[in-house]
């Protein structure tokens, strides 16, 4: 056993705890799992079935933490977990999964698979056997502050562009400000109006904000990778730009992933409770909206529909604030089927966007997306993460249906009354 | 041995060693499991709302309806079959009285062509999900020769129990005896098998709840 494949199976081993035995213990192999799953679907081939994509990680609990398993072990009836397999299950644990969690709420004897694809991408990691994408990813949000390499002079580029454009003041690194607001590089560099769309909804309801210079990134492909210790250099990079300027509140951004690294495992990574709050955007709008301090004017006169992150709904709990949002500003909001807490995933959530071998299994697995879109035939198509917002763009493209995408929050921001 | 001693056995030495085997087995593994411990959730919960591990263990005993389309002889056959085992066992009168024998305290039971029939039902309904089993891709795909092994395990006592009652293929006192017998052998293997999720999936809807009602979701 190469020295790496021994960290991965030692990581395996640590973090098998009481769920995971409870979770493997209790799989009747019914496969109703795989219905759920939009890699099997959509592609028909058992071996995307979510239980199965854990298969590595069930050995080492067998043998590892089991009374027959470590019998077996002994007497060469099982054998032990090899770098190859390893090798061969990356496109199981990475490509084909989004970390979407559909497969954990249909399971009938409460499987929550997710929560084990998660753990097992620790091991892979460790033994070397992530993505080369992602590998990437994780090096570059690492050393230069952000996935896709963005570094603070092309942040306060965009700073000065919005500032032009929006005549409004983007503040960089004000202490004791209601909100820190951080980016993702995809906001960045493809959707600069987003950084516009938050000035002017905190000017208009009176919230003061700031970006900051040594904290302005949120996606987290540490997270997405399975290695907890980068993972936690990331967000601790945020923590501490949190609490030098003393902010209250941080806001995720709209990028699903950022919100599940920052939201559920943050505290969880440095090992203690933040001092402020985490919200996601959407979540910070619905609470302007629900004490009325949102003021909106006009309303989209166009059929719209809205994707649901998964990691802002079904893995996030904000289900019903995007709704309010929509309505407040759409007279014809239509709902896809499934829409809510059982949206189908873009195919790109968990990393699986940054793996360019996936893209072949990603595009056809958007066929989901496609059905979903043509039972309600949108004129466009509404979403709340960035990175959905590009997988959409690419699915739409390569099906050729033409359905312009956009923000939830540019869409609010586009209705507030003008500044008098 | 002579059938009577058979049955002599099976219903003393036999079902002793099966019990004990049964309570020692079901309390090493739930150790072995629980015994793991998980982390404790330092995140801050999102504030009330219907979801925790009460709310997922009663709601997946339902299918929802999106799964339930997709799986219908699963779901269907699943929940038939379940029920049917939990009626024959508990609700056939000698079987309660074997209970009120060894704890002290039975229950009414049930007339016994109700259990005739809920046995059939059962049965038929455990075949079909053996057919579903082999003919689905993924369920055989997932399928090991365990899955087999506990299916045939599990309907053993069915069917020797209900030919022992209608005085089939056997004198009864020795189908009587292998029924007892292939109870025990249930008893024995069962804490060590996929059917020790007759234990775990309480814990696994629990957790499942639990993580996820912390994030304010109700799965
Ligand atoms: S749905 Fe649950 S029990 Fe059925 S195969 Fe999947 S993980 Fe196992
Ligand atoms: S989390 Fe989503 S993508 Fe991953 S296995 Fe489950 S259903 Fe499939």
């Amino acid at each position: 056993m190469s020295a790496t494949m021994e960290k991965g199976v030692r990581v395996l081993k640590e973090v098998i705890d009481s769920r995971i035995a409870s979770y493997f213990s209790s799989c009747v192999h019914c496969g109703i799992c795989a219905d759920a799953c939009l890699f099997y679907t959509e592609t028909g081939d058992p071996k995307y079935t979510p239980i199965h994509k854990l298969e590595p990680l069930r050995r080492v609990y067998e043998q590892e933490y089991t009374l027959f398993g470590k019998l077996g072990k002994l007497i060469g009836w099982s054998k032990a977990v090899t770098d190859a397999e390893l090798a061969e299950w990356q496109e199981l644990v990475y490509n084909s999964c989004t970390l979407c969690g559909r497969c954990s709420v249909v399971c009938p004897v409460g499987n929550d698979i997710v929560y084990m694809v998660r753990k097992l991408r620790e091991g892979m990691s460790a033994s070397g056997n992530a993505p080369d994408g992602l590998k990437g990813a994780v090096t570059r949000t690492v050393t230069i502050g952000s996935p896709m390499g963005i570094k603070l002079p092309a942040v306060k580029a965009q700073i000065k562009h919005v500032e032009a454009d929006y005549g409004l003041k983007v503040p960089l690194d004000m202490e004791g400000a209601d909100y820190l607001v951080m980016l993702s590089s995809m906001e960045i560099i493809n959707f600069p109006e987003y950084l516009g769309a938050i000035g002017k909804i905190m000017h208009s309801v009176g919230k003061t904000w700031t970006l900051s210079s040594e904290a302005f990134e949120a996606t987290n492909a540490g997270m997405q990778i399975g290695n907890s210790d980068l993972a936690r250099v990331i967000v601790t990079r945020i923590v501490d730009a949190a609490e030098k300027l003393k902010a209250k509140t941080v806001i995720s951004p709209e990028c699903g992933h950022a919100y599940t690294a920052l939201r559920w495992e943050g505290a969880n990574l440095i090992g203690r409770p933040f001092t402020f709050k985490v919200q996601h955007i959407i979540e910070v709008l619905g609470e302007f909206e629900a004490q009325g301090l949102l003021k909106t004017e006009g309303m989209e006169t166009d059929k719209l529909t809205f994707h649901d992150p998964c990691q802002l709904a079904r893995r996030g709990g904000v289900i019903k604030q995007q709704r309010v949002l929509m309505n407040k500003v759409a007279e014809n909001f239509v709902e896809m089927p499934d829409a809510g807490f059982m949206n189908w995933c873009c195919g790109g959530g968990g990393g699986a966007s940054a793996i360019e071998e996936g893209e072949e299994l990603r595009l056809k697995a958007f066929a989901v997306k496609i059905r979903q879109f043509n039972a309600v035939k949108p004129d466009r198509l509404v979403t709340a993460c960035a990175n959905c917002r590009i997988v959409l763009e690419e699915g739409l493209e390569h099906y050729a249906m033409k359905l312009p995408v956009i923000g939830l929050t540019e869409l609010v921001a586009e209705h507030l009354p003008e500044p008098k | 041995m002579d059938h009577l001693a058979f049955l002599t056995w099976v219903r003393g030495t036999g079902l002793d060693i099966a019990l004990s085997l049964f309570v020692f087995g079901v309390l090493w593994r739930l150790i072995e499991i629980y015994g793991l411990g998980v982390k404790k959730d330092l995140s801050e919960p999102r504030a009330g709302e219907a979801a925790s591990g009460w709310h997922t263990i009663w709601r997946r005993s339902f299918p929802q309806k999106e799964a339930m389309m997709k799986s219908p002889v699963t779901y269907a056959g699943g929940i038939i079959f379940h029920f049917g085992l939990a009626i024959v066992v508990l609700f056939f009168v000698p079987h309660i009285l074997l209970i009120k024998d060894m704890f002290g305290f039975g229950w009414p039971g049930l007339p016994s062509q109700v259990i005739d029939l809920v046995t059939v039902v059962t049965m038929v309904a455990m075949i079909l999900v053996l057919v579903d089993r082999l003919v689905k891709p993924v369920k055989r795909f997932l399928s090991t020769k365990a899955d087999y092994i506990t299916w045939v395990l599990t309907f053993m006592p069915l069917l020797t129990g209900w030919l022992a009652v209608q005085h089939l293929l056997l004198p009864y006192t020795l189908m009587l005896a292998i029924h007892i017998l292939s109870v025990e052998i249930l008893l024995i293997v069962l804490p060590f098998s996929k059917l020790f999720h007759a234990f775990t999936a309480f814990g696994s809807r629990w957790y499942n709840g639990e993580v996820n009602g912390h994030k304010g979701v109700a799965v």
